[in-house]
């Protein structure tokens, strides 16, 4: 489904993102880990068109993607969620996820009619609250929610776009054992209608969820391949899990 | 108090006041009044823009004052009727603020601000130096705006002319904002990345904004050139950007009544505290108790005089 | 157009150019450094003026009333960094640009007050006010000479401290990363006060030795505001060098546009359309390089940040 080839980014002297080629099937949940500062945000930022390529091609259901504007890859069905919450604060948890939803629904080039009357709306954020466990929460406004539920709408705001391909970003980021447990239910039960590329730091989480599973290095991709191959790989052991998996 | 009763006796009150002051002698307050109407409107265009869309743009005096310009050249040529000269203000309002939206909103945070700063310093020299319209004096109007069958020149028909103006602005405003469009720019406005991550072209949005915000913004302009029958540089002169921000930020950034009450509350000062017997022989430097007073709010009380009688978090 | 013309306007816009520079420097310091856009700036250039007018009347030398112009301004500058401006640094540009635009006003207030309302009269020191013959015949005011020697001594003095002392190496650390610097024993408030300080004695400096060209007025500072903000835009923000290359730019910019296009002008077109066209584009002129920089590098030519 997603084609990634000879992928480069430098920062300056840095190189954040080193010639990574990398597949993402339709359907899978795949796993891409790696210690901090390996590189893993910059390429997400780099797939969803935040950040500009230096060198490399993405390619989406067949569609070059590497030139096209940040709105127009989540039209095409590309969606991301942040490792650092990023949410319309001030907002509420409805009105968020409405945001999103009428983002792909029509032209907003629309100047008299009150969105509070599009029902249709409203109905559709309900049903993305509902699959992130925060119907209870709709009415309160974003900032007020607890941590863990704020990492729920963070996802949910890029549920709402109907993406093919969600790219999410530490989703558990800051949780504890309940919270996280919810999320990997949450994961559990979007997979079937969206492709996931998750980016992990809980390897419980990876496990359980991974269908194959990527290493990222110093902007390296080292090694990939389903569970059972990457936790037995020497190099991978080596630079990432090392101590972790032994127990 | 609730919410339809305050608006009926806001209207109320604008619709009685003229017939007050006629009837108490003291016209000058109505023609006041119409200044507090245009610049309420002026300061409207900027919150909009300000406020709402969260782009801090110093060059609003641009717009304001080639509005206001465009009245006095079309009627140093001879061309005084309203149906003309007003809808080529807001056109041409508006295309400058195309112009200096579609480059400066490439742009972030302070060069933003400095770079819509520097455009209308562009447009104040432009028009200052057309030595054929006036230059570093300034244009006198023969007469206000012709073409309703009315006289404009009477003050009181001119109050209410203007007032039907800001009161339709403001409820076109009042529209836009709880809009699609209104939606997104105050998204666009909370967290940009996030609403470009959920699929919004956000500069398409901001420019829009931009140029809906300079056309209202032209159209105040051709009022004022009609109020005081003069357009004069300094009208676009970046203290009046300024004056526009301080009048947004005093009434309430980003509140609906923003610009009016902070149009409303500054206007009142200067007129306070200039000429008034309260400042006695420094009565020529009320500037400066109104910038203590700006200060004291910027600092002290942010959301403004609407921030401090309104109950709903922003 | 003649030779002296150009070599003489383009000593002018140098001299400008230079007093842009002191401005802008510290202009760019405070901003690259503390994140705050300063619009009181041009307010310490008029005051910078208005004390060296009164001291040079008071001392009757204009060598001795520098020195104590450039430090009632620094003092001024640092009273006010310490009870105003601190405040304003966590706050957003918003907020600081209505609280320095509130200061302006308050500051041509109080100028009105103090010195009233008519423009000052600061005479160039006795020894200066001739011209000067320049290698190939050409006369030139002596003055102005003088100005572009100090501001070039300006320059070099300032890059030094910048880049060879400690406090400027502090206030490079200040800048990258605060919370470091100060974990690290960096007196964060008190570097802040000294830069802020110093912007004031750079921007006094600049407005005694312009006074006796320009005019000293109220207003003053607000015009050249503007072209100093220019400067740093195009220069890159925090950026010395950035402020340098862009004064120079701007200075020369400038000042050969108002005395050349008119002249050009007037060659191609009528004598009419050239005195109608000339000065209005002259005075655009800058605004249109500041136009075209940002376009090819919307972070100007020097960013001091990443």
């Amino acid at each position: 489904m997603l084609s990634l080839r000879n992928l480069n980014k430098r920062f300056g002297g840095v190189v954040a993102v080193d010639r990574v080629d990398l597949e993402v099937a339709a359907g899978e949940v795949h796993a891409l880990i790696g210690p901090n500062g390996a590189g893993k945000t910059t390429l997400i930022g780099q797939i969803v068109g935040a950040i500009p390529s230096d060198e490399g091609r993405i390619i989406f259901q067949g569609v070059d993607l590497t030139r096209a504007k940040p709105h127009e890859r989540v039209r095409a069905g590309l969606a991301r969620s942040y490792q650092i919450t990023s949410i319309f604060r001030r907002f509420s948890v409805l009105d968020n996820l409405a945001l999103a939803v009428q983002a792909r629904s029509g032209s907003s080039f629309s100047f008299w009619q009150p969105v509070a009357a599009e029902t249709a709306l409203f109905d559709e954020a309900r049903e993305i609250a509902s699959q992130v466990n925060l119907t209870d929460k709709l009415g309160s406004v974003a900032s007020t929610l607890a941590h863990g539920e704020q990492r729920s709408l963070e996802v949910g705001l890029a549920l709402a776009t109907r993406p093919r391909l969600v790219l999410l970003d530490e989703p558990m980021a800051g949780m504890g054992p309940e919270e996280s447990q919810r999320m990997i239910e949450l994961v559990g039960r979007i997979r079937a209608k969206v492709t996931v590329l998750l980016v992990e730091h809980d390897m419980d989480a990876v496990f359980r969820l991974a269908d194959r599973i990527s290493v990222m290095v110093n902007g390296r991709l080292i090694a990939t391949g389903d569970p059972e191959k990457i936790k037995a790989n020497e190099e991978v052991r080596k630079a990432y899990l090392g101590d972790e998996l032994a127990a | 108090m609730n919410k339809v009763l305050t608006r009926v006796l806001i209207i109320g009150i604008a619709i009685a006041f003229p017939l007050a002051m006629h009837a108490l002698d003291q016209q000058f307050y109505t023609s006041f009044a119409t200044r507090i109407l245009i610049y309420a409107m002026a300061a409207a265009s900027l919150n909009l823009v300000l406020g709402y869309g969260g782009m801090v743009s110093f060059g609003h005096a641009a717009f304001f004052g080639a509005g206001a310009y465009l009245v006095g050249i079309l009627a140093a040529e001879g061309i005084t009727s309203l149906w003309i000269a007003w809808p080529m203000a807001v056109a041409v309002a508006a295309l400058a603020a195309l112009v200096i939206g579609a480059i400066s909103l490439r742009t972030r945070g302070v060069y933003f601000i400095m770079i819509t700063l520097a455009f209308a310093q562009m447009i104040y020299y432009i028009f200052v130096s057309l030595k054929a319209y006036g230059g570093d004096d300034g244009l006198s109007l023969a007469s206000r705006s012709t073409g309703l069958g009315v006289s404009l020149a009477n003050d009181f028909v001119w109050y209410y002319l203007v007032l039907v103006l800001l009161m339709i602005v403001l409820y076109l405003l009042h529209r836009l904002l709880r809009s699609r469009f209104g939606r997104v720019i105050e998204a666009i406005r909370e967290n940009e990345t996030r609403a470009t991550a959920i699929g919004y072209p956000v500069y398409r949005y901001k420019l829009l904004c931009f140029v809906i915000s300079g056309a209202i913004a032209g159209l105040a302009g051709a009022l004022i050139a009609n109020q005081t029958s003069y357009v004069g540089p300094a009208l676009l002169h970046w203290v009046q950007s300024g004056t526009l921000m301080v009048m947004v930020i005093l009434g309430g950034v980003g509140r609906f009544w923003g610009g009016p009450v902070g149009a409303g509350v500054l206007l009142a000062l200067e007129e306070l505290f200039s000429g008034s017997p309260l400042l006695g022989p420094y009565s020529l430097h009320w500037q400066l108790p109104v910038g203590v007073i700006l200060l004291a709010v910027v600092l002290f009380a942010p959301q403004g005089i609407s921030g401090a009688f309104s109950k709903k978090p922003q | 157009m003649s030779g002296i013309l150009l070599l003489e306007q383009s000593l002018n816009g140098l001299q400008f150019g230079l007093m842009l520079f002191l401005l802008a420097a510290g202009l760019t310091l405070v901003f690259g450094i503390m994140d705050m856009i300063n619009l009181a700036h041009g307010s310490l250039y008029m005051i910078g003026a208005y004390f060296m007018a009164s001291f040079v009347q008071a001392t009757g030398s204009f060598w001795l009333a520098l020195p104590l112009a450039l430090a009632a301004t620094a003092l001024v500058g640092a009273a006010l960094e310490i009870t105003l401006l601190r405040k304003l640094y966590e706050r957003d540009h918003l907020t600081q640009v209505l609280a320095t635009f509130a200061i302006i006003l308050i500051a041509n207030e109080l100028v009105r007050i103090i010195w009233g309302s008519q423009s000052l009269m600061l005479n160039a020191p006795a020894g200066l006010t001739g011209p000067v013959t320049l290698p190939g015949g050409v006369q030139y005011a002596s003055y102005r000479l003088a100005i572009i020697g100090v501001g070039a001594a300006v320059a070099v003095a300032l890059y030094l401290l910048v880049t060879r002392t400690k406090v400027g190496m502090l206030v490079r650390a200040g800048a990258s990363n605060r919370e470091m610097a100060i974990a690290m024993g960096v007196n964060i408030r008190r570097l802040f006060t000294i830069v802020f300080a110093l912007g004031a004695a750079l921007c006094a400096l600049a407005g005694a030795m312009l006074g006796p060209i320009l005019a000293v007025q109220v207003g003053m500072g607000e015009n050249i505001l503007i072209l100093a903000f220019v400067v740093i835009v195009i220069g890159g923000i925090g950026s010395i060098r950035g402020a340098f290359v862009g004064a120079l730019l701007v200075g020369l910019v400038d000042t050969m546009g108002r005395a050349l296009l008119p002249i050009g002008f007037a060659q191609v077109f009528s004598p009419q359309a050239a005195s109608n066209l000339g000065p209005s584009l002259s005075s655009i002129l800058i605004y249109v390089l500041m136009a075209a920089v940002l376009f090819f590098r919307p972070q100007g030519l020097f960013p001091a940040r990443g």
